[in-house]
């Protein structure tokens, strides 16, 4: 029976390969635009946004390198601008430091000078007083002693004390002349 | 095909005939296995790539991979690299034609199904059909419709009297060679290509039924089907691609401005 309608069906349509049956016309043009919506409307647009996401990533990662290297940069110009900064000011400090270290140095120095001729001047008055005593008071015992010499070999009695001071006196005087 | 092997009254080979399979309900011409194998390619296609494409990732599976590259190929090196930079409005239709047609063609050596439903003529004139009216549309809404025509009719740069050659040609080309030739390019490629399997898939098993000495040379007769079962297999991608990019191409050239 099968085989039957099989030759049958056949040799209905044997005829020629190329006039095209009706009913395979309104599948095809149903079964293609069925495909077509479910691809346009489901696949397509997935696809496309996996693909914009893709790329977006990538460009994304490069912008941001991008702009890190950017930032790197700018902090490294910073940084070494304030280094300089740095080191123009720690120069300066240093120069400052010397002068002023220099300045204290001559100042301390003009002091001790200072003070060093004050103690000097001040020992050499002092001496001089002391000298003036020691002459003061040598000249005193001097007389006091060379008048008991004198009076001993003299014999005499020169116990009055103002022409004992005179004859002191007189003879310290010869002495300051003859010398 | 059991009709042809019946008895031992020598080989039929196969003819147009056994491409006229019968409705498997009654006569209702609506369900043919031409019919129901063009459905099945919509659902197996539908099927694949909706979940190939739903996740959409940016780090895609095998099978997102594997689906985007099938989209790629017809969207990059169809559509982009022909169309130029309004493609993107093409890709759906193309990337429907690549793969409908290709599954299609590639049912015909998937075994248990192993019938390219493109060898029924009435498919290669629909799509046929579906590029004709796109590619017209595209360049009357493009140039509008008496410039379109008359680049058609009057190439710019051809003497006068050779336009009494030149017209009829070129309106034939446009408007009857492209489509019949890209319908019947694909149909006539899957057509022979299902025969020639047939003559020797159907040869081999008849020789195998003969006498000793023709059981021998029978095992030749399937190496040579098997073998250009994968021939077939070349051709059915082949005709996927070139009905694909004829279609692209005269898109392109329905945007393109005058030559």
């Amino acid at each position: 029976m099968a085989i039957r309608t099989l030759s049958n069906w056949a040799a209905e349509e044997a005829a020629n390969p190329l006039i095209p049956h009706t009913a395979e016309l309104v599948v095809g043009f149903i079964a293609f635009t069925l495909l077509f919506l479910v691809l346009r409307s489901k696949v397509v647009p997935m696809f496309e946004k996996a693909f914009a996401e893709r790329t977006d990533a990538i460009a994304g990662g490069i912008e941001r390198a991008e702009k890190a290297q950017r930032d790197a940069e700018i902090a490294l110009q910073k940084y070494t601008s304030q280094l300089s900064d740095a080191q123009g000011e720690a120069q300066k400090i240093r120069e400052d430091a010397r002068v002023q270290g220099a300045a204290i140095i001559e100042d301390l120095r003009s002091k001790a000078q200072e003070e060093a001729a004050r103690i000097t001047a001040a020992a050499t008055a002092s001496i001089e007083a002391e000298r003036q005593q020691a002459i003061t008071s040598l000249r005193n015992e001097v007389g006091a002693l060379a008048t008991e010499l004198a009076s001993k070999i003299v014999g005499e009695a020169l116990d009055d004390q103002v022409r004992q001071s005179r004859i002191v006196d007189r003879f310290i005087a010869d002495l300051e002349k003859s010398k | 095909m059991s009709l042809l092997l019946s008895g031992d009254e020598g080989f039929t080979p196969p003819s147009t005939a056994d491409f006229n399979l019968p409705p498997v309900f009654g006569d209702n011409p609506y369900t043919t296995k031409p019919v129901f194998l063009v459905f099945l390619s919509v659902i197996v296609v539908s099927a694949f790539f909706i979940a190939a494409s739903r996740k959409a990732l940016v780090m895609p599976t095998k099978l997102q991979f594997a689906g985007e590259s099938i989209y790629a190929f017809v969207r990059n090196d169809l559509a982009r690299d022909v169309i130029g930079h309004e493609f993107m409005r093409f890709v759906p239709y193309l990337f429907t034609l690549f793969t409908f047609i290709l599954t299609n063609n590639i049912f015909g050596i998937v075994p248990l199904l192993q019938f390219p439903a493109m060898s029924r003529v009435s498919f290669p004139y629909v799509l046929a059909i579906f590029t004709f009216v796109i590619f017209h549309y595209v360049a009357i809404k493009h140039k509008g419709i008496l410039p379109y025509l008359k680049e058609i009719m009057f190439m710019p740069g051809v003497p006068k009297p050779v336009y009494i050659l030149l017209t009829p040609i070129e309106l034939a080309t446009y408007f009857v060679v492209r489509p019949l030739t890209l319908s019947l390019r694909l149909f006539a490629n899957m057509f022979a290509g299902h025969l020639l399997l047939l003559v020797f898939i159907l040869g081999g098993d008849h020789l195998l039924k003969g006498v000793i000495g023709l059981k021998l040379v029978s095992p030749f007769a399937f190496a040579f089907g098997i073998g250009l079962t994968f021939f077939e297999f070349m051709v059915q991608c082949l005709q996927a691609y070139i009905f694909t990019l004829l279609t692209a191409l005269y898109i392109a050239g329905a945007l393109a401005d005058e030559h």
